[in-house]
């Protein structure tokens, strides 16, 4: 480990300040976001704070079986989260998001462990499990929202043309074609927009928390250059299944389209 | 010259004919509402079905219903005599078509659009006759040039005749017209009906519509069947 500037409670405080300009700005211009800025700003706290916790018990060697418990906690609050962030909604969208967030998740995080890492200690080793899973699950969260939002908007946008498509002896397949290529497409542009411009618009937070923390900028890039290609990859298949599994549910198998399953959210 | 309730009779009773399509019992609901109240109705081969009826009483449902595009509650949708598989429904619906009031058209070329289904699995042995298509543009109207107009440059009452061409040139056995004319004015709603009518005559005893309208002179002219929905049932003159 390299050498690193310690916080202490009064700097993280000082920095609080700097939430107060946004407070400002909320009441200058009647936003009215002040309360919503105050619950995210105490969020972030007590959220970091407790994970803090969590996570000094975790990297504990003796208590290594509570690493997976931690992992799949996260993923289901991801999952659900991707679902309650849809603007439209229909019977099973939990499941789904869910299940595509888990899937693709822990695919591309276990080859991470056991192919990438194996200088580590272990394939589960707490120290790099729990961040890379942590930064996979975080985007491919919004990859599988993108896309999924995308997706049931379109098909409500172009029933017209879904159904004039089936009633000339479309498959399912065939008439909601073109809504899976633009909602999957959609879901992957923010990921290919940060691969497309990391290090020189933006340096990316893993790897500027090494280099601040004392590791050398190579081996800080390397990390990186790797944290991308599995967010890249996790959100890929996260985004692919989230919209077949719920075109699953919104065309059955009588190539149906069932426009009423989709429901607005108030 | 028979009349046209006349012609129908004759179709309906005469031995060797078997319906195309059957409604038995068909019920559709929303949560507590009745949609289609227990629908008993047999299509057969040349028949010409006018379908009317007060806005809401059920009549695109019934023609949704017999292009099998909705789950139904109740009942059941026989194809000359047989349930349709899961499987089959497109193939159904080749030879069952429904044209959508609002039917929708990519954004492409007049042609383009003509030739979309053409790339679909169910239409993969027919081929796109681009011949066929100008004689039916002249009934309409229109020439050659139509077919490079850009989608974005119709009207609507123009996406409609080429949403109708589209379907008519994959020769159903059934064709669904949900008030194919609403958006037309008076001289094209003419040259659509002269359209439908060349169609059908061409193989008038394999061929039948289903024609819902709000034009009681244009019923009379396109149809020799009547039928009439009322809050979700059928009423009128009615076989099979």
């Amino acid at each position: 480990m390299g050498d690193y500037v310690e916080i202490e409670y009064w700097q993280v405080a000082l920095a609080a300040l700097l939430i107060l300009i946004n407070g400002a700005i909320s009441i200058a211009l009647q936003l009215r976001m002040e309360k919503t800025l105050l619950i995210a700003s105490v969020r972030t706290v007590v959220q970091l704070l407790l994970v803090g916790l969590v996570l000094d018990s975790v990297f504990d060697p003796e208590l290594w079986f509570l690493v997976f418990p931690l992992a799949a906690i996260m993923t289901l609050i991801a999952g659900i989260t991707a679902a309650r962030r849809n603007q439209r909604s229909y019977v099973g969208i939990t499941l789904d998001t869910v299940l595509s967030v888990w899937a693709s998740a822990w695919l591309v995080t276990g080859f991470a462990m056991l192919a990438v890492m194996q200088g580590a200690d272990s394939w589960h080793q707490p120290q790099y499990l729990i961040p890379i899973l942590g930064m996979v699950l975080g985007n491919t969260l919004n990859g599988i929202t993108v896309g999924l939002n995308t997706f049931t908007e379109t098909l409500v946008t172009r029933r017209d043309h879904i159904e004039s498509l089936l009633a000339i002896g479309a498959t399912r397949f065939e008439a909601s074609r073109d809504s899976r290529q633009h909602a999957i497409r959609t879901g992957m542009i923010p990921i290919i927009n940060s691969m497309m411009i990391v290090g020189i618009v933006s340096l990316p937070g893993m790897m500027t928390g090494q280099i601040v923390s004392g590791m050398e900028p190579m081996q800080a890039v390397k990390y990186q250059i790797v944290i991308m290609f599995l967010i890249a990859s996790a959100t890929a298949l996260g985004t692919v299944l989230v919209v077949h599994f719920s075109f699953l549910r919104i065309f059955n198998r009588r190539h149906q389209f069932l426009n009423n399953a989709l429901t607005k959210k108030l | 010259m028979s009349t046209p309730q006349e012609i129908s009779s004759e179709i309906a009773e005469s031995e060797d004919t078997f319906p195309l399509i059957q409604l038995q019992q068909v019920s559709r609901n929303d949560r507590d509402t009745v949609l289609l109240n227990e629908i008993d109705l047999s299509i057969y081969p040349g028949q010409r079905i006018a379908l009317t009826g007060p806005s809401g009483s059920g009549k695109t449902l019934l023609l949704r219903s017999l292009a099998m595009l909705d789950p139904i509650q109740a009942g059941q949708v026989l194809w000359q005599g047989e349930t349709v598989q899961p499987v089959d429904y497109p193939r159904y619906r080749s030879q069952v078509i429904y044209l959508h009031q609002r039917p929708a058209l990519v954004e492409a070329t007049v042609e383009e659009n003509l030739q979309l289904p053409f790339t679909m699995q169910v239409h993969q042995d027919k081929a796109f006759d681009q011949a066929r298509i100008v004689a039916m543009l002249e009934l309409l109207g229109r020439d050659e040039t139509f077919l490079a107009k850009q989608q974005r440059e119709l009207s609507g009452g123009e996406s409609q005749l080429i949403a109708l061409l589209r379907v008519l040139q994959l020769d159903p056995a059934v064709l669904l017209l949900d008030e194919p004319t609403a958006a037309l004015d008076q001289a094209t709603s003419m040259h659509v009906e002269a359209l439908i009518d060349n169609w059908y005559s061409q193989n008038s005893s394999q061929r039948s519509i289903v024609w819902v309208s709000h034009n009681e002179e244009q019923t009379e002219r396109v149809s020799n069947t009547f039928l009439s929905m009322n809050n979700g049932q059928l009423t009128g003159d009615q076989h099979g």
